[in-house]
């Protein structure tokens, strides 16, 4: 499996072959609070990269869940449909959202490593 | 403007409070344990909530000053015991609302519990229709405490002893530590619980008390889902200038003896409406699945006319599932209704349904 990778949207990205597992970070999670309501995308759908891809809801507030990367949805995590409070518990682990069969894989390029995530993340909290 | 903070900022902070300006003040709207665990633990055990945004009007008179507020509350205030409370409204002549509010009558006069964002304007109201005659006071020398929950009464009573005796919406002044605190056995959470008025200078130390007692600070997002699980408005969303006290379904607020002959403000509108019915009605609204529809989300029937707004929803902790509230056309308004939410596009199936989402639990017979 790659390295996790990261984005401006607080999600993460890990790459096996061509499917990508996404989720959102941490963060995210400390930053919207308990989520209650989480919408994947379906499956056979096609997203594309800085797309919306989903929805998560927090006691608070509705927040969209983007995509880093373009592809076909191939899996989604019921699990965090059923109990998103999953989310909070492990987002960056067995809470992932979705599955996706890329067609670009330079599209990771772009993104953050983990060190320049958690600065970013430091940053765009203060 | 400066951000206004209350007597209990610091506390706040050294509590981890994670602050958002409300009406004008820098409150909590949680602490680190979160919404969801400050909510159950509320209903559980008990949680102490800063209020002290909220207006204390002090209004000093006798029985010309009562004679004069039933000319403004839709109230029997002539037939109001002292220390006993009752819930009402601020109302302009199309009985639209200005203020929803809490008025008890005490030795001196009236105290007036008033919504943060309206108190100033409020005073402003009050002190012309009043035309200066009597004594008012927008006390900002005192802080407003809530406790809620099962818990509440013994863990108050151990402070201030003899609260325990207090009904529901009755209060009364309590000696404690050398100062007076006014008590009423009131709240927002439909758990049994008080709400202590007492000075800025002892706010800190008094809280710091509840909590080691064994209450716990809540923000005011789990006062949001608490009062929202309970059914009770919130000045701003379910209540404004353009609704009436009708269409809110709270005509059981308005005293049965002012409605034969009227005689205050907004009565003709009112009294009206009571026969007529209205044309839109706040019913709770409980949506199919997990989807949450927050408040602006628009109400359909099914053949895609729409029939009203959502005026606040979440997702309800205790009842682990979503709740609204909002206003329909009145042909819609009763309970197992089918409606359509359009969230995001689309449009989901919701039910009208009764209030409260949650039980209440208020304690009515302890005298």
């Amino acid at each position: 499996m790659s390295e996790v990778k990261f984005s401006k949207e607080h999600e993460w990205i890990t790459l096996e072959g061509d499917v990508a597992t996404i989720g959102i970070t941490k963060h995210a999670t400390e930053m919207l609070g308990d989520i209650v309501f989480a919408e994947l995308p379906e499956k056979g759908s096609n997203v594309e990269k800085d797309g919306t891809a989903g929805v998560v809801e927090s006691t608070k507030a509705a927040s969209d869940v983007y995509t880093p990367v373009s592809g076909e949805v191939v899996d989604t995590n019921q699990a965090i449909v059923d109990d998103p409070s999953k989310i909070n518990e492990d987002p960056e682990g067995s809470a992932w959202f979705f599955k996706l069969k890329m067609k670009d894989q330079s599209e990771m390029d772009s993104l953050m490593n983990k060190e320049e995530y958690d600065k970013f993340a430091k940053e765009s909290a203060s | 403007m400066e951000i206004k903070k209350t007597s209990l900022n610091k506390l706040h902070q050294s509590n981890n409070a994670k602050f958002v300006e409300f009406a004008g003040y820098e409150m909590p709207i949680q602490y680190s344990k979160g919404i969801i665990e400050e909510h159950k633990f509320t209903r559980s055990h008990s949680g102490i909530f800063d209020v002290s945004h909220m207006g204390q009007l002090f209004i000093y008179g006798n029985e010309s000053l009562t004679e004069e507020l039933e000319k403004i509350f839709p109230l029997d205030l002539k037939n109001l015991k002292q220390n006993c409370s009752k819930y009402s409204f601020l109302m302009n002549e199309d009985a639209g609302i200005y203020d929803d509010l809490i008025i008890t009558k005490i030795e001196e006069g009236y105290l007036i519990i008033l919504n943060a964002a309206c108190k100033d304007k409020d005073f402003e109201i009050l002190s012309n229709l009043l035309d200066s005659k009597f004594k008012m006071n927008l006390d900002n020398t005192r802080s407003l405490i809530a406790i809620q929950g099962p818990k509440s009464v013994e863990i108050l009573n151990s402070i201030v002893n003899g609260v325990d005796q207090l009904n529901f919406m009755t209060g009364n002044w309590f000696d404690s530590d050398n100062q007076k605190l006014f008590v009423t056995r009131s709240g927002y959470t439909g758990e049994d619980g008080f709400e202590i008025s007492i000075s800025n200078d002892k706010a800190e130390k008094f809280v710091e008390n509840l909590i080691k007692k064994g209450a716990q600070l809540i923000g005011l997002g789990a006062r949001d889902t608490l009062r929202l699980e309970a059914g009770l408005c919130l000045y701003g969303h379910e209540l404004d200038i353009n609704k009436t006290p009708v269409e809110a379904n709270l005509r059981w607020a308005i005293s049965k003896s002012r409605l034969s002959n009227g005689g205050f403000i907004g009565s003709k509108k009112i009294m009206n409406q009571m026969q007529d019915g209205a044309s839109q009605i706040r019913v709770g609204i409980k949506p199919e699945g997990r989807l949450i529809a927050r408040e602006k989300t628009k109400i359909f029937d099914d053949t895609d006319t729409q029939i009203g707004e959502i005026t606040s929803g979440t997702f309800g902790p205790s009842v682990n599932g979503p709740i609204a509230m909002g206003y329909v056309n009145k042909e819609f308004s009763k309970v197992d209704t089918k409606i359509l939410l359009e969230v995001r596009g689309k449009k989901h199936p919701a039910n009208v349904c009764a209030l409260p989402f949650y039980k209440k639990n208020y304690v009515k017979g302890v005298n």
